[in-house]
């Protein structure tokens, strides 16, 4: 079940250059969400109408709280970077189908994310109960990765100019590395998703790929996160945002 | 107090209606919001057949508003029979069922699919700016307005609003053209067509480039045709366009309209539409007027 909370700012800081680490408290959302939902975040700014979908890193029952870790992209997520601890915004979640966790405490889950990705695989990682290796791929720097280690994930990076762990992208260092899994829980941009799901049809792995598209209700009702997604010989329009935001990599037409 | 309104015959329990395609057909919305408060739903474009709807992006948000250009991806109206109107129907609310077709033969199908089903008002959706054939191309021509309109009666078995588009230079000129092809009330206004560029990938936004702008940018707008538009037929007037609560909704009913719609406010605010009713009555009750009917068309 949904619901809208006036969420209140428990802690909000940047971690990595325009990466911001914002934790709030909305007990709703954290009682109901899973890992790889995300939750609607309003500017209510009247300028900035519509919500912003934030994927959720992590989720603490206890304390009724999610942690939301976002990139600054435009208005309203520069205006969310800005809240301070005690400030309110206005929340919607949890959102969309979140990832399928597999139960079999002997097989491997490899995560793998890319860039701002990586945040719901945190939570995805810490619920999972079986062999962890998580790959993170990075445009330069590491965030997060060290809670992986602390998930019990076997972690390795990927930087794009080769400053930390290995030059190149994801898929080259899951072939270099011979990475092997019984499924792929992944996030990212569209190109990497692209090409972990030929490998993973390749090694024919299971992929749960996490989409993203540009929405405005982010429930199910405006049909404007459109997603082609494969039937028959040809394909229909899914919504992100409540049909995903995870597919099966091989729904997803490339 | 008095908040009931009568659309040809309809009796809502209030005036506030949601706008189509932005609530669905209510499912959605249902853990959200309490569809029993409000006056009627009228429901997202249903075609005669299923529609795919255009390739995204479909969204871009703009200044106080946003566009879209889904273009009227819809299961079609055998399945809104099935699923929706079943759905609809566990509610104190009427139905609504916007009508959307490429040519007059398909919007024809669809009223006469929809004979006889337990459904309150038709809304004839001559006004889509996000379709290539059909929708805004037959709504910006008076002559093909009144065309489509009269074929469209002739199978229809409620009530006919006909929606109007924005993008016109005279919308007295369409609205009266609708009223003579029978047309029982009008509704307006659908989405002003818009564009938005994105200067770093120097490209088009949306993926069809142009699409229809709403939300509170557009208000005054909106506002300004309801109030033309009710100046010059006697038929009712639904109007809508930016309105995000109770004072909006009642600037509408001043400048004449029998009810509003709420649209893009429900992306902003799930209950957007039962704060829209609250605010009215409010207000009702703030000046002491026993019958929402007092207000209606107030300004000369």
């Amino acid at each position: 079940m949904k619901t809208i909370e006036k969420a209140k700012v428990i802690s909000n800081k940047f971690i990595d250059g325009n990466i911001c680490d914002m934790v709030i408290e909305c007990s709703r959302i954290a009682r109901e969400a899973v890992p790889g939902q995300f939750a609607e975040v309003y500017p209510d700014n009247g300028v900035n109408i519509l919500a912003r979908p934030i994927s959720i890193c992590e989720i603490n029952r206890i304390q009724g709280t999610v942690r939301l870790v976002f990139q600054i992209v435009g208005k309203g997520t520069k205006l969310f970077s800005q809240l301070r601890s005690g400030d309110t915004v206005r929340v919607l979640g949890p959102c969309g189908k979140g990832y399928e966790l597999i139960e079999d405490v002997e097989s491997t889950a490899l995560l793998v994310g890319g860039g701002i990705g990586i945040p719901p695989l945190l939570e995805t990682c810490k619920q999972l109960n079986c062999n962890k290796i998580a790959v993170l791929g990075y445009r330069s720097g590491s965030f997060l990765a060290d809670e992986f280690r602390e998930a019990g994930a076997k972690v390795f990076i990927t930087t794009d100019d080769g400053s930390l762990g290995f030059k190149g992208n994801v898929v080259e260092l899951i072939k270099a590395e011979n990475i092997s899994a019984d499924i792929i829980y992944s996030c990212g941009p569209r190109v990497m998703l692209n090409a972990l799901s030929d490998w993973a049809e390749e090694k024919d792995i299971r992929c749960l790929v996490s989409m993203e598209e540009r929405m405005a209700c982010g429930i199910g009702a405006c049909v404007g996160c459109a997603i082609a997604i494969k039937e028959g010989d040809g394909f229909t329009y899914k919504k992100v945002c409540k049909d995903g935001p995870v597919f099966d990599s091989r729904e997803v037409c490339r | 107090m008095n908040t009931n309104v009568d659309i040809c015959g309809v009796k809502l329990k209030n005036p506030v209606m949601t706008a189509s395609g932005t609530f669905g057909s209510g499912r959605e919305f249902s853990e959200l919001t309490d569809i029993n408060k409000i006056g009627a739903v009228v429901v997202k474009g249903v075609a005669a057949v299923s529609w795919q709807g255009n390739p995204p992006p479909r969204i871009a948000e703009v200044y106080g508003g946003m566009l879209n250009s889904v273009g009227l991806q819809n299961p079609g109206v055998d399945h809104f029979i099935e699923e929706d109107i079943p759905f609809l129907r566990q509610y104190d609310t009427k139905i609504v069922v916007n009508v959307c077709g490429h040519t007059i033969d398909q919007y024809r199908e669809v009223v006469k699919r929809l004979k006889g089903q337990d459904i309150d008002l038709l809304e004839l959706n001559i006004s889509c700016p996000n379709v290539d054939e059909g929708g805004m191309a037959f709504g910006t021509d008076p002559v093909m307005v009144e065309r489509v309109v009269s074929e469209v009666k002739k199978e229809a078995d409620r009530p006919l609003i006909v929606k109007l588009s924005p993008n016109v230079t005279d919308i007295t000129a369409t609205a009266k053209a609708a009223v003579s092809g029978g047309a029982d009330a009008l509704s307006l206004i659908n989405t002003l067509t818009g564009m938005k560029i994105d200067v770093h990938r120097r490209a088009p936004v949306l993926y069809r480039k142009i699409g229809g702008m709403s939300g509170p940018a557009v208000k005054p707008i909106a506002l300004r045709m309801v109030y033309e538009v009710c100046k010059c037929v006697d038929v009712p007037v639904i109007g809508m366009g930016g309105i995000s609560n109770g004072e909006d909704a009642l600037e509408f009913i001043m400048a004449g309209a029998t009810a509003v719609a709420i649209g893009t406010a429900s992306f902003v605010n799930p209950n957007a539409a039962v704060d829209t009713v609250r605010g009215i009555e409010e207000y009702m009750s703030r000046y002491g007027i026993e019958d929402i009917s007092e207000l209606r068309g107030i300004i000369e």
